[in-house]
């Protein structure tokens, strides 16, 4: 083989191997130096009729993610606008992919005025927050109620509902959707076999038990998505010992992953791996087969957050009855009881800074914490909203209705973490790992927290990482 | 002629330059630059940090960790799925019985060659899917098989020791095939008299394949050598979609971790093109040593 021909294969080479790294070099580096023309250039005078400012003709651009929610419920919340801003043009669209779409946007200093980060493909809060790409939504909240006279927007939300779109007291994100997590069973199969749910960790090992001896695995989880099963694990850990747990950990104190409350729920839930109380091969599904071997009466346990009726609807039995529980209590000395249970806002809804019409997309905000946006949205694709009380008046799916009663069962003892938010890489990747290893009995409780730990302390050690803290 | 040589070469190669260095080059030499900034993605703002980013790979666990898998990928793929396809096109198209000097395949080659080139009429994705439920701990064929067997097989894809294993399974599946088909046409190729003259002289149909086939169809195997040293390389699309790199990081390759540092759990653009100029630079040195180390004389037929 002559010298030219290996030069003609190696560029060949090269040119095969382009594709993937080109890849990245594909989504580039802008103009820079767009200090912005948006914002205010499109701002009216504040009134007490139009709060935030908006000029009624100017148009608005509305990028929403469509997955489970569909985008219907998003064109009624345009036509609302519409009813009170006429001369307004909304441009619509929808997409799966959220981050695709939109990164060369943010980085030409182009983006819409409102969007529906959500999705596999969401782009990452810290990385947007960090970089100053999202508006305050601050005013939206002291604005008045669209609807709910005497009432400003903040006094119509469900606890926690703000907090979860903070950042370093800045509001950012306005999840819309309220969800609860929490441990799911069918009311049918319980009653069926004559089983009662437990309240206490002691009464939930003896149900287990009963329930392998009736032929049925107690348990079972994603497996290609372990870190579900954090959930219940840090939520018994919060009931135990209070909520500086969840604080600690958000913050990324030290060693805040092996407070005695985490110690005490991670020797508490090693008990079902122990005992053999998950369904064999649960480590090999994905959350959608386990959720299926679930509805199916493989398992009788599941976690998993209120979304779940929703995405089972087409393969649940008829009669199934889905219902949600919090975590059981370990003892007595519980700091916070039983019915406590996780609650937070989900389905994150931004504006951000550099849009054309900021004052246009924080009364679209506006307009969708409004009563009737709200109701509608409920209606529409079955999922409580932030907005108190806007489930009055709707008929709700069993699964649906069961986390209404234990939402105001544990009232203002319920409780919520945020790290996912701030650090998406800790949750996604590294505890998500640990409870692999965990849930699968690789590693026993000492080991499972080490190594939360171990990627608690990666990202506080990344200074490349913007860090956020909160009370 | 000769006077309107120029205007013509200029006017057919100038647009196809031109669009390929826009598309293709300039991408790539961006993501070189883009390697040395901290950019974040989202906006317009990157600083200039020289070779931190690679200072920082060079400590990164998980980033070895994928190397690691993509270095079994390199030294297993090629070679067991150049043997396979080598064997099942000697199969054939020379294991046949009957007919002159024994250069005839196996009875159905034709269907057989159907069925082996059958993976490669489907997407990755599609592949994929099929083997997740394939590997499917409770009701997947795999485990039905063996528990008919009375084994009790494990949950494949979620038990750290075995994830790796059968991504690289579906790999080495996916892929065969298509050197069947190469290899086979590469020997339909090799004229049949140097077959019958090997034949008089009493060549066994081992001997034949070592000394006679392999030889003479060692540059269409070196081209799947590189191809496939390529392929090891990437793996991204089966591993993202039937692992996602789990569990607990067991089948992880580097291309994911690209992928994952830019879009996945955190948006470290700047840092995921130093892992990508990296790959870059581990593909071109992979190519150019397979190239160096299987270069022979070419055999001339004529």
């Amino acid at each position: 083989m002559k010298r030219r021909d290996i030069l003609g294969r190696v560029a060949a080479a090269g040119v095969l191997a382009t594709p993937a790294a080109a890849l990245l070099g594909g989504c580039a580096l802008g103009g820079g130096g767009d200090d912005g023309d948006g914002g205010d250039a499109n701002r009216a005078e504040k009134t007490a009729d139009n709060p935030l400012g908006v000029k009624t003709d100017a148009p608005l651009e509305v990028v929403i993610f469509n997955g489970g929610f569909g985008e219907e419920y998003a064109k009624a919340h345009q036509a609302m606008y519409n009813e009170k801003h006429p001369q307004a043009k909304i441009t619509h669209s929808a997409t799966p992919e959220i981050s695709k779409t939109l990164q060369p946007r943010f980085v030409d200093g182009t983006p819409p005025d409102v969007v529906n980060n959500s999705g596999a493909g969401q782009i990452d809060f810290n990385g947007l927050v960090s970089q100053d790409a999202l508006a305050d939504l601050g005013e939206v909240l002291d604005a008045p109620s669209l609807d709910v006279p005497g009432k400003t927007v903040r006094d119509t939300l469900l606890p926690g509902a703000v907090e979860v779109g903070s950042y370093d007291g800045r509001f950012l994100v306005m999840n819309y959707t309220y969800t609860v997590y929490g441990i799911w069973h069918s009311t049918k199969l319980f009653a069926d076999r004559g089983w009662t749910d437990a309240k206490t960790w002691d009464d939930h090992i003896a149900l287990c038990r009963q329930i392998k001896a009736a032929g049925i695995a107690p348990w079972t989880y994603a497996g290609k998505h372990p870190r579900y099963m954090s959930w219940p694990v840090i939520s018994t850990a919060i009931k135990f010992g209070g909520p500086t747990v969840a604080t600690a950990i958000d913050n990324l104190e030290p060693n805040a992953w092996k407070s005695d409350g985490m110690k005490a729920a991670a020797d508490a839930w090693h008990q079902i791996v122990k005992d053999g109380y998950i369904l064999d091969g649960s480590p090999g599904l994905d959350h959608v087969q386990s959720q299926t071997a679930w509805c199916q009466g493989q398992a009788a346990f599941i976690s998993c957050g209120s979304w779940l009726e929703s995405e089972q609807k087409k393969v649940t039995p008829e009669g199934f009855n889905m219902a949600v529980a919090p975590t059981p209590s370990l003892g007595a000395g519980d700091k916070l009881p039983y019915e406590a249970i996780r609650g937070t806002a989900g389905e994150p809804f931004m504006v951000p800074a550099k849009g054309k019409n900021v004052a246009g997309g924080l009364e679209y905000l506006r307009v969708m914490l409004s009563m009737k946006g709200a109701q509608d949205f409920t209606r529409k694709v079955s999922s409580l909203t932030v907005v108190a009380g806007s489930t009055e008046g709707v008929e709700l799916p069993p699964g649906l209705t069961s986390v209404v009663k234990a939402l105001d069962a544990s009232g203002g003892n319920g409780f919520n973490w945020v790290y996912p938010a701030y650090y998406r890489k800790l949750e996604r990747n590294l505890v998500d790992a640990a409870c692999g290893e965990f849930f699968s009995g690789r590693i026993g409780p000492a080991e499972f927290l080490d190594l939360c730990q171990k990627g608690a302390d990666e990202i506080a050690a990344d200074s490349s990482i913007t860090k956020y803290k909160r009370a | 002629m000769r006077h309107g040589k120029y205007p013509l070469i200029v006017t057919f190669l100038v647009p196809p330059l031109l669009l390929y260095g826009i598309f293709v080059l300039s991408p790539y030499l961006q993501a070189f630059q883009i390697s040395t900034t901290n950019w974040l993605g989202y906006s317009a703002e990157a600083d200039f940090v020289g070779l931190e980013n690679f200072a920082t790979l060079l400590r990164d666990g998980y980033v070895w960790n994928a190397i690691k898998n993509n270095a079994i990928l390199l030294l297993v793929l090629p070679l067991v799925t150049i043997g396979l396809g080598l064997f099942f096109a000697t199969m054939l198209n020379m294991g046949g019985r009957r007919g002159r000097a024994g250069v005839v395949g196996v009875t159905g080659t034709a269907a057989y060659r159907l069925i082996y080139f059958f993976p490669q009429v489907l997407s990755v994705v599609i592949i994929a899917i099929i083997w997740r439920e394939v590997y499917h701990p409770n009701n997947g064929l795999l485990n039905a098989s063996l528990g008919a067997l009375g084994i009790n097989g494990p949950s494949w894809l979620g038990d750290p020791r075995f994830a790796f294993w059968c991504v690289l399974a579906v790999l080495i599946w996916s892929n065969v095939g298509f050197y069947v088909v190469l290899f086979g046409a590469a020997m339909q190729a090799i004229p049949r008299d140097i077959y019958e003259a090997v034949m008089l002289d009493g060549a066994s149909r081992f001997v034949t394949l070592f000394k006679v086939t392999i030889p003479l169809l060692w540059d269409t195997v070196q081209v799947a050598w590189i191809y496939l040293a390529i392929a090891a390389l990437d793996g991204f699309i089966l591993v993202q979609l039937m692992t996602n790199g789990g569990p607990n990081f067991s089948s992880d390759v580097i291309g994911l971790r690209m992928y994952d540092t830019a879009f996945g759990s955190e948006t470290k653009f700047g840092y995921a093109s130093a892992i990508g100029v990296v790959m870059f630079f581990l593909t071109l040195s992979v190519a150019v040593l397979a190239l160096r180390a299987a270069r022979r004389d070419r055999i001339e037929y004529s």
